[in-house]
């Protein structure tokens, strides 16, 4: 790991101002730069740690949604009674994330910026070609070793898997990041990686996420994430659907659905194809194993990750039907 | 590049340590090398493991995945810092009588963060216990006496 | 002096009051649960530098250049060795004396023959400049295309494989067996590269005192460890002392000293100081061994009754470009069904990777999973129960060599772990069973087998005058519970409570202990520590039964026997005698013994020797994700005298996970075009964790075996893995009607 100086900020503006210079970045809970900078993808002079700062771990919920600081820690939040109560999607899909140790470092705004696991991209002495890391150098994963890859939203750049499972939540909740005074939702957050797959975040140079505020819905209430993995626990995604359903007073009629995919696209994968095919449907479980094939639409596999088409429509079934049934 | 070291003061089980170093130190390195309470393991470094937990403000957390710098003004317990007057703490025990480990190079990490999973309330259930033990890896495959002794030690502790 | 005892002389464990057989908790394990039980990396001695190496990023070329300036000048780097200024070595790396010689990378030239080998290291005042030093020599290759599959290079047979074995061998007709047979399975299995991955990674800590060299590093086998060194430092082994206390497990990969550790010993000699080398995760997947991919293909003739008329067994695996180990999977068809006719065989490429070496059960986990899901398939095809159908081809003598096995409960194995499990209640067609939950259940087996293998050891046995004990041996601790388990032999030769015995281990300046591999170690090392405690005592007894003076005066040798510190008459135990009184009547303030460990020539010569176990494993598979879970695993095994069976249950549970990985998880995962491994890490090569691991059962059968050796052990470590990967993969058939034949079995493999 290369040195670099160290700050601690002592308050947001500070921590803006010094994060604003070149070679700078923030550090919070430090479970993906630290790792970065290990392998050498992150090659920081400077680092700000605002883990020290006070205020922004708050996490409040009431009726009109929750507002969670920025550095809330994962595992905090994935306990707090009223998120698991309101947004039982998000905290599902906080406490299978990573493992507990890393959930009590992480941070809510950290885990925003998370970075792809992509092997290519993390391994930068072995495969210096990587349009994320290095614009225009190539991309080494395309005809390489392919099974954790992305399906959808990729492009001939990249095609590198987002990894995460919080913002896949946020993205089927409508969840708007606050980035100071400037508020962006969580779909346009993150970018596709089109042409400039470098460019992840919707964030500018000097900006700081500060908190991420969640619309209390009755979709978000009833709500889960289901998570597909090879191993049980302490692993990302094959598949993962965050979903969220609201009934007319029937209790059958589907009038508001959220869906959103994870492990399978270059980003948090907002399906509003089966959302849309859905909505205004009484729930049969025909009716919605075949809008969950739109989940998938206009996916594109690369070999070894092709079981993901198959796989992420059935999980988005089977988390649709398991609402249902709780009804 | 810079290649200043900077003072940095840490809190390790109730003891002060003052040290100069550069800002990359981890706090697993700190320990480690500097200050040599080396019950605290490194099997990974990128935090894919769990050999190098410890408290940090009582939570458990990666020493691997932390700078030195970052825990300044925090409280850290080790592995070291268990024990009371020699007298093992009920995890500890639990471990050693339930043969919990093998070759015992997970073990100190497996302890740190038994001691926060019961703490933390998620030792319920065998299934619990399994879930929210799943950050720490063990090679030698201890799993089922690892849970069985955290399942003794969160009995132990309640009563 | 030396003293072997007969095989008919009752072994001390016989008699009342033995600490052998007793549950006792790790006598290590107080170190080990506070922290203070100091591994090789653990140490510091004065005026340490830190050492890290700089790995290959090619597969196979030379090294153009290194930018050794740049490393230097980062503060704190001290020096960076490369093969220019590497200090010379008394032996060529790359000679091979013997087949146990593995050839070293230590920076001899230029070349690059496989991924993450050593090209440079870097020696810092801190571990932070040396692996940001390594970073900087940003080395430039001329490349040559690598050749990674099975398919990538030609085969040809081997001169042997594993330690020595015939490729090929037969028994019988084989093509006469399929064709009298009515029914006739073939199937071909693959398996991945597998790296151990111990949670330790390698470490050494070196300084030298001229010609004298002091280590700290883990290993599995002290005395060829510093063999190895001896011969290629030009020094004389007891020059060098090797501390081994606690290995942070092995699994084969800590059996042969390796580069990298050497390399920690070079740069010590470079710089004149006491150096650190510790691997880093990613640098494990090459110069540290693994285990080599294989491609199984059995044939299989059956007679109308379920008999096996054939068994062809033939594996096609892979070494590296520089060495041989080449795994031996068909082997495991040698031992275990009855068949007029067995053919094994092996083929083998030559591969750009790290050599492949030992890993827990080499060759026989390979060959067990393959040949234990083509028994499934064999019993299936001929329509009957899986249990049942081994019962019908149980193996009375072994199959390839027709001896009779000094020992063989496999029939109460299966009868205990079939009824501990409710087999009998399991239907013969796949996919009939579901849970409430919807998931598709399935129950499969395995029958496990591993040889009882003896090497060769020492121990030196003292008796003092306070009437304690002290035995000595250079045995090595991974995990298995040596520490413990010789301390109970040991007390139990002396015939002392253990609370009297200090026994030192992990040392090489003991006597040799041998290696802890092939799950021999106890027995071997064992015998040594009773075999010494047989002759301290009867030099006791000569004292005692030779002196007027004392209550036992006359009873002879054979007349006395040793307990709690005191010397009894065997023909009336009222006349006894404390270990104290008659070193202090003899005036001797200790008296010692020594003792040897080593395989029967006769037993050998006449006996098949094996221990045996049964496994069977419910999974649990999502209908619509492929998603499967172990759920239940109920083994058990037979495995002669157990020595303490709180540590004998560990290793079980920990060989049966082992397969469960094996089935489920373990796989490194190659680029092609470059020929590296794309998930040399811990999060991406999956063990299993904690959460994947479900209710395990491993029973102990009860079996005495006269003729492994007088204490009657078998051996535990690697049985395990045996059988239960098998099971595994017939109880995701039997739960889906998929049958595996590729490993792991993945999401998926089952998406149907």
């Amino acid at each position: 790991m290369r040195d670099f100086s160290y700050l601690r900020a002592t308050s947001v503006d500070a921590a803006r101002e010094a994060a604003a210079l070149p070679g700078a970045m923030l550090l919070a809970g430090g479970t993906t730069l630290i790792d970065l900078a290990k392998c050498g993808v992150t090659e920081p002079d400077t680092l700000v740690d605002i883990t020290h700062l006070t205020g922004l771990d708050r996490i409040e919920v009431n009726e009109r949604g929750a507002t969670i600081g920025a550095l809330a820690r994962m595992g905090h939040v994935a306990d707090h009674a009223d998120i698991k109560s309101r947004f039982p999607a998000v905290s599902e899909a906080l406490w299978q994330a990573a493992s507990a140790q890393i959930r009590n470092m992480a941070t809510m705004g950290g885990n925003l910026m998370q970075r792809t696991r992509c092997p290519y991209f993390r391994d930068p002495s072995n495969f210096p070609a990587c349009n994320k890391r290095q614009p225009g150098s190539g991309c080494s994963a395309i005809g390489g070793v392919t099974r954790g890859h992305a399906v959808l939203g990729t492009s001939e750049a990249c095609i590198a898997m987002y990894p995460g499972d919080l913002a896949v939540a946020l993205v089927a909740f409508d969840a708007v990041v606050h980035l100071g005074e400037r508020r962006v939702s969580v779909d346009d957050f993150f970018l596709l990686p089109g042409t400039t797959p470098d460019r992840e975040h919707a964030i500018e140079l000097g900006e700081m996420i500060t908190a991420i505020e969640i619309p209390g819905t009755a979709a978000a209430r009833r709500s889960t994430y289901l998570k597909i993995r090879d191993r049980q626990s302490y692993e990302f995604a094959a598949a993962s659907a965050a979903v969220g359903i609201e009934f007319e007073a029937d209790g059958r009629t589907i009038r508001d659905l959220r869906v959103a995919l994870g492990g399978v696209a270059t980003k948090p994968w907002r399906a509003r194809a089966v959302e849309d095919a859905l909505k205004g449907k009484v729930l049969e479980p025909e009716t919605v194993r075949a809008a969950s094939l739109l989940a998938v639409e206009g996916a594109v596999d690369h070999g070894a990750n092709h079981y993901k088409i198959e796989l992420a429509p059935r999980v988005v079934a089977r988390a649709i039907l398991k609402l249902g049934e709780t009804a | 590049m810079t290649k200043t070291t900077i003072p940095i003061h840490l809190d390790i089980n109730g003891q002060h340590h003052e040290l100069q170093l550069e800002p990359r130190v981890t706090l697993l390195d700190a320990l480690r090398d500097r200050l040599a309470p080396t019950g605290t393991k490194k099997g990974c470094d990128h935090g894919q493991c769990g050999a190098c937990t410890v408290h940090v403000d009582g939570e458990r957390v990666l020493a691997c995945l932390t700078l030195a710098a970052q825990a300044q003004g925090r409280a850290i317990t080790t592995i070291e810092g268990l024990a009371r007057e020699g007298e093992l703490h009920p995890v500890q025990a639990a471990f050693l009588e339930q043969d919990a480990f093998q070759c015992g190079y997970c073990t100190s990490g497996q302890i740190m963060s038994a001691v926060a999973c019961i703490r933390e309330g998620h030792a319920g259930s065998d299934d619990e216990i399994r879930e929210y033990m799943a950050g720490n890896l063990c090679r030698c495959g201890a799993y089922p006496h690892i849970v069985a002794a955290v399942r003794q030690a969160a009995l132990e502790v309640a009563s | 002096m030396t003293l072997e005892l007969s095989l008919n002389q009752q072994p001390a464990h016989a008699r009342q009051g033995s600490s052998i057989g007793q549950p006792l908790t790790r006598r290590d394990g107080f170190l080990k649960v506070t922290g203070a039980a100091r591994y090789a990396a653990d140490n510091h001695p004065p005026g340490m530098l830190h050492a890290v190496l700089a790995v290959s990023s090619i597969t196979r070329g030379r090294v153009a250049s290194l930018d050794i300036e740049a490393a230097k000048a980062h503060a704190g780097v001290v020096e960076v060795m490369t093969p220019r200024n590497r200090p010379a070595l008394a032996a060529d790396p790359d000679a091979k004396d013997h087949p146990f010689m593995f050839r070293l990378d230590l920076l001899q030239n230029d070349q690059v023959r496989y991924p993450n080998q050593t090209i440079a290291v870097v020696i810092a005042e801190t571990l932070e400049a040396a692996t940001e030093g390594a970073a900087l020599l940003s080395p430039r290759y001329e490349a040559l295309p690598a050749r990674v599959g099975l398919d990538d290079a030609e085969s040809f047979v081997p001169r042997g494989v594993g330690v020595g074995g015939p490729a090929v061998q037969h028994k019988g007709d084989i093509e006469a067996g399929l064709k009298s047979a009515r029914t006739r399975i073939e199937a071909t299995y693959e398996t991945p590269a597998q790296y151990h991955n111990a949670m330790e990674p390698h470490a050494i800590v070196a300084a030298w005192d001229g010609d004298r060299l002091s280590i700290d590093t883990p290993s599995q086998g002290l005395a060829m460890a510093q063999g190895r060194i001896a011969g290629l430092f030009g020094i004389a082994p007891q020059n060098i002392h090797i501390r081994s206390p606690f290995l942070g497990g092995g699994f084969g990969s800590k059996g042969m000293i390796s580069g990298p550790q050497v390399l920690g010993i070079l740069a010590a000699r470079l710089v004149g100081r006491p150096v650190k080398l510790v691997l880093r995760r990613e640098q494990m997947y090459g110069p540290v061994g693994h285990r080599a991919p294989t491609r199984q293909t059995l044939r299989m003739g059956m007679d109308g009754e379920g008999r096996l008329t054939a068994i062809h067994h033939h594996a096609k695996t892979a070494s590296s470009t520089f060495d041989d180990f080449f795994e031996p999977a068909a082997d495991a068809s040698h031992t275990l069904y009855a068949s007029p006719a067995i053919t094994t065989s092996h083929e083998a490429v030559r591969l750009d990777t790290g050599t492949p070496l030992f890993m827990r059960a080499p060759g026989e986990a390979t060959g067990s999973i393959a040949l234990e899901s083509a028994i499934d398939e064999a019993a299936h095809a001929c329509g009957m129960d899986p249990l049942e159908f081994r019962l019908r081809n149980h193996a009375e003598v072994e199959p390839m060599t027709g001896k009779p096995f000094s020992s063989k409960a496999l029939r109460e194995c299966y009868s205990q772990a079939a009824k501990a499990f409710g087999w009998a209640s399991r239907p013969l067609q796949p996919r009939l069973m579901r849970d409430a939950d919807g998931f598709l259940t399935g129950w499969g087996m395995g029958t496990a087998t591993f040889p009882a293998i003896m090497f060769q050891a020492e121990a030196r046995a003292v008796l003092k005058a306070d009437g304690s004990g002290l035995m000595e041996t250079g045995a090595q601790d991974m995990g298995q519970g040596a520490w413990t388990a010789f301390a109970q032999i040991a007390a139990d030769g002396l015939g002392l409570d253990i609370e009297q015995v200090d026994f030192r281990a992990g040392s090489s300046d003991l006597p040799n202990a041998g290696i802890a591999g092939g799950s021999g170690h106890t027995a071997t090392a064992g015998m040594a520590i009773h075999n010494a405690g047989a002759a301290v005592i009867a030099r006791l007894a000569d004292l005692a039964t030779g002196n007027e003076a004392s209550p036992l005066f006359g009873a002879g040798n054979e007349g006395v026997l040793a307990r709690g510190g005191r010397l009894y008459r065997r023909d009336d135990e009222s006349r006894s005698e404390s270990y104290a009184e008659i070193l202090a009547r003899a005036g001797l303030t200790e008296i010692e013994g020594h003792g040897k460990g080593a395989p029967d020539p006769a037993s050998q010569e006449t006996y098949a020797k094996h221990a045996h176990g049964a496994v069977f494993a419910e999974v649990k598979v999502d209908p619509d994700f492929g998603q499967i879970r172990v759920t239940r695993l109920v083994g058990a095994f037979a495995a002669g005298r157990v020595i303490n069976p709180r540590l004998v249950r560990s290793q079980y549970y920990g060989g049966m996970i082992w397969g469960v990985s094996f089935a489920l998880h373990e796989e490194a995962i190659t680029d092609r075009r470059s020929g590296r491994i794309q998930n040399a890490n811990l999060a991406e090569y999956h063990v299993p964790v904690n959460a994947d691991v479900p209710s395990v059962e491993a029973l102990l059968v009860h079996e005495d075996d006269p003729y492994v050796n007088a204490l009657g052990i078998k051996g535990v470590g690697e049985i395990g893995i045996t059988g239960t990967a098998g099971a595994v993969a017939n109880a995701v058939w039997h739960a889906t009607g998929v049958r595996p034949r590729r490993f792991p079995i993945r999401i998926e493999d089952l998406l149907v």
